[in-house]
């Protein structure tokens, strides 16, 4: 098996997020799995920033610790990082710039600034050339680096002049590097996956899903949701408002979706309090909408850049009274894609909110993935009237009380009836009452729809051992390193499996239930510091963990974290 | 050709003799003589006496959030731009709780009419000071008496509203006039209305306000010299001008919008397969 680390270290503003990006894509390009993800701080320039790349020729599902490669941009990257490096490890460094450096045989200077200006001109390129030389290390094929530079940086002079520069940097380690470096990546033929971010993957299932409208105030780590959208406008039929805060966003996208348009807002845990309220109002209303609570670590502020999946309880009891709604949390790329066109369709077809929980880490991430087959996507609008339909009715009520709980739904103008609807307890026809009968008959109503919503909701992953000794259970962007874990402990020799939900509200109770009543200890692998679905499982199912592999320090939990805090468990 | 009873409605909870029926004869008035069928007509409001307008006539509805009527009516214009659009709330409403998204949407000129009741009190919870409450106004919760008020027309001037005027609830036929050109206006047109609150406000009475409001001429008063406008929007005392203050016609967000030159958004198709040209880019 081939397995290659590398890391990109340096301060932000050096371009350690461009030169991952190009890492990434390179090796993509050439047949490898990619899992790459990033680290930053909470600042324009300065810090410590890093990038990691894993090219595999298995699937990559998580990060993987031991660096192979290091690229580092500055001496802090040196002495963060070179703990982390394998036996056969390589520091590239550029020398000219970085003095007073421990010994280490695993430092290899490459006068990175030197072969910048010569090459290229442009001492901006460093980290160009840092990438050439880093491929060269590993053989890799020259061309795919060219041809992936020329279309990140276009044909032009900029292209031209970075292609010098990453031919430079492979250049010089081809001529300087005599050691032996144990990892080769010869191109593996199948450079047609696609490699993309957990957000971009959401914003093309938002695409994919007829999404017309989006609001959405900039929050780290969702904003680049609405960044990927904004600029699809024209080909695509998509308004995308900055408005001035959440709360205008959340009731700007319950008002686009009362008038007609699949509607979309993303934020993070700070953004999603100011909404409370607003999820509230599409509850009572049942106006169909999809929000994206991508997680950072909290409370408050807590460590914006950083990830957390602390906020699952909230979401699904974010706002006051009792209302129908979808809790998602997609475990991969792929799963972000398709669970958000599940979003627009359960919310559609339940005319209630759906939440998709996703964190920093599969926000940011990237990964590769098999292209999309948009065939498979279906469009379900639910109860959505035609003007012909409505016309027959004669006499429309937005809020007809419904064996399903769904009442029939039209849009103003465009079907002819009248549609309205009240944030106060209100009739079927949609008008403001108080007495105590429409009131439960109303709330019965809209409760109702939770059984239909809960028939659709999927049955969690398993994965592993038959007969466990040991059941890890997790929801999310865990699931990579769970399952890997999961491979590396029955490598082993001892049987262990995995239950993890990615659609987890309302609750799979008898699925779960099913899929645990034989284990013999469960341990809770999430990433925050109270085990929030194990508190969940207990309260639906009544059964407890016997354990818990928790991190909440703003950093992922990867598959070795999970091997090492396994053994304290077991012991 | 519509009626007035097209616009009949459901029994109001308004008190007797609230300035509310004077606004709510002056919106049916104005829909009636502009013959805009109740389908074609989105209401969405708030919450406060004012909020309950809507349920009182016919129209598509949207009750929304206190303070929150511009996210939802705007993007409903954005959605579908055929739609007309009226936002409807109180002072409490939106210029206190909503007090952001009314500098927003004027800014962003979004094509909607949005009514302020502006009572100077809050009604619902029975007889708080408002943002508009004047300077020393004594309730239960400003016993010292209320700070200087906000000059709602003045900030939306200082925005650029494109239509920024008001009107009188005891006035119903030039403040029918009023929510006509609002709606006849392309971008955000801003009615503030004088509302006499006969149970909670004993100062600012029918009566009061009858001996100070005038009627601005639009033969000697320009409305697009914003200076002028502004000395206007800030005239409170012994004489309070109505009509329109400034008018200022510049795009409004749906003009500026891609994705609507292709007609509304809730007419556009939806076909995953456009995505796979962007799929491409992925790979």
């Amino acid at each position: 098996m081939v397995n290659i680390n590398f890391m990109i270290g340096g301060e932000a503003g050096q371009g350690v997020q461009s030169a991952g990006h190009v890492l990434s894509k390179v090796l993509a390009r050439g047949g490898y799995h990619v899992f790459a993800d990033q680290d930053y701080e909470s600042r324009v320039r300065g810090g410590h920033s890093f990038f990691r790349v894993r090219a595999s020729d298995a699937e990559a599902r998580a990060i993987s610790e031991p660096v192979d490669v290091l690229i580092a941009m500055d001496k802090e990257s040196i002495d963060l990082h070179q703990k982390e490096m394998t036996k056969q490890g390589i520091i590239i460094f550029d020398g000219d710039k970085i003095k007073d450096t421990a010994k280490s045989k695993s430092l290899f200077s490459v006068p990175l600034e030197r072969i910048a200006l010569e090459s290229g001109k442009n001492k901006l390129m460093v980290n160009t050339v840092a990438l050439g030389a880093a491929l060269a290390l590993a053989s890799y094929d020259k061309q795919i680096l060219s041809n992936v530079i020329l279309e990140y940086f276009g044909a032009g002079e900029v292209g031209k002049e970075n292609v010098a520069a990453i031919t430079a940097g492979y250049d010089y380690v081809k001529a300087n590097f005599k050691n032996e470096f144990s990892h080769k990546l010869t191109p593996l033929g199948n450079g047609k996956r696609m490699l993309l971010s957990g957000n971009e993957a959401i914003a093309l299932g938002a695409l994919a899903a007829g999404c017309k409208f989006m609001a959405a105030y900039p929050m780290t780590p969702a904003t680049s949701i609405m960044e990927y959208l904004a600029n699809k406008g024209k080909d695509l039929g998509i308004v995308v408002v900055q408005p001035e805060d959440e709360i205008a966003a959340i009731n700007m996208i319950i008002g686009a979706s009362f008038a007609g348009v699949r509607s979309l807002t993303a934020t993070s845990g700070g953004g999603f309090c100011l909404m409370v309220e607003g999820l509230g109002l599409a509850g009572m209303t049942e106006t169909p909408i999809v929000v994206v609570l991508a997680q950072r670590a909290g409370p408050a502020i807590g460590l914006p850049t950083r990830t957390e999946q602390a906020d699952l309880e909230f979401a699904i009891h974010t706002s006051h009274g009792e209302f129908p709604r979808a809790v998602l949390a997609p475990a991969t790329v792929e799963d972000a894609f398709w669970l958000t066109v599940k979003a627009f369709n359960l919310a559609e077809k339940y005319q209630t909110p759906v939440i998709l929980i996703t964190d920093q880490y599969l926000a940011s991430s990237y990964a590769t993935a098999d292209k999309f087959d948009l065939s498979q996507v279906t469009i379900d609008r639910g109860l959505l009237l035609s003007r012909e339909e409505l016309a027959k009715l004669g006499e429309y009520k937005r809020h007809q009380v419904t064996e399903s709980g769904i009442s029939p739904r039209a849009i103003p103008l465009e079907g002819g009836a009248l549609v309205v609807t009240d944030s106060d307890e209100h009739n079927e026809e949609g008008h403001l009452i108080e007495d105590a009968e429409t009131r439960t008959a109303q709330m019965l109503k809209r409760l109702r729809k939770m059984e239909g919503l809960r028939k659709d909701i999927a049955e969690p992953r398993v994965y592993g051992a038959a007969q466990p000794e040991i059941t890890l259970l997790g929801w999310g962007s865990t699931y990579g390193a769970m399952r890997e874990a999961v491979d590396l402990v029955m490598k082993d020799g001892l049987a262990i499996n995995l239950v993890h939900l990615s659609e987890i509200w309302p609750f799979p109770v008898e699925a779960a239930a099913r899929d645990l009543q034989e284990a013999k200890k469960i341990i809770a692998v999430e990433n925050n510091a109270t085990a929030q679905l194990a508190h969940l499982l207990r309260a639906e199912t009544g059964y407890q963990v016997t354990g818990k592999i928790l991190k909440f320090d703003g950093r992922p939990i990867s598959p070795a974290y999970i091997l090492k805090q396994l053994k304290q468990e077991v012991r | 050709m519509v009626k007035i009873a097209d616009y009949a409605g459901g029994p109001s909870a308004w008190c007797p003799g609230c300035g509310n029926f004077g606004i709510l004869i002056a919106v049916k008035r104005a829909l009636v003589e502009l013959d805009i069928e109740p389908y074609r007509v989105l209401m969405v409001s708030g919450i406060g006496q004012a909020g309950k307008l809507p349920h009182y006539t016919k129209g598509n509805i949207l009750n929304v959030l206190h303070g929150r009527t511009l996210p939802p009516a705007t993007a409903a214009k954005i959605v579908n731009p055929e739609l007309v659009v009226i936002a409807i709330g109180g002072d409490g409403d939106g210029y206190g709780e909503g007090g952001n998204h009314f500098l927003h949407a004027l800014r962003r000129n979004h094509d909607v009419t949005y009514l302020v009741h502006n009572n100077q009190v809050y009604g619902l919870t029975k007889g708080q000071a408002s943002p508009t409450s004047d300077q020393g106004f004594v309730t239960k919760t400003t016993p010292q008496g209320a700070s200087t008020p906000v000059y709602p027309l003045a900030l939306a001037i200082a925005d650029e509203g494109s239509f920024v005027a008001r009107g009188f609830a005891g006035d119903s036929e030039h403040l029918a006039g009023l929510i006509k050109a609002g709606i006849q206006h392309k971008g955000f047109a801003l009615i503030d209305i004088l509302q006499p609150c006969v149970t909670f406000n004993h100062k600012n009475t029918y009566a009061w306000y009858r001996e100070r409001v005038y009627k601005l001429d639009e033969s000697n008063y320009d409305p697009t010299n914003k200076i002028a406008a502004f000395e206007k929007a800030q005239e409170w005392g012994d004489k309070i001008p109505i009509g329109i203050i400034y008018r200022k016609p510049r795009a409004t967000f749906e003009e500026r919008m891609p994705a609507l030159s292709k007609g509304p958004l809730v007419r556009q198709k939806i076909d995953p397969t456009q995505v796979e040209k962007l799929l491409k880019d992925f790979i």
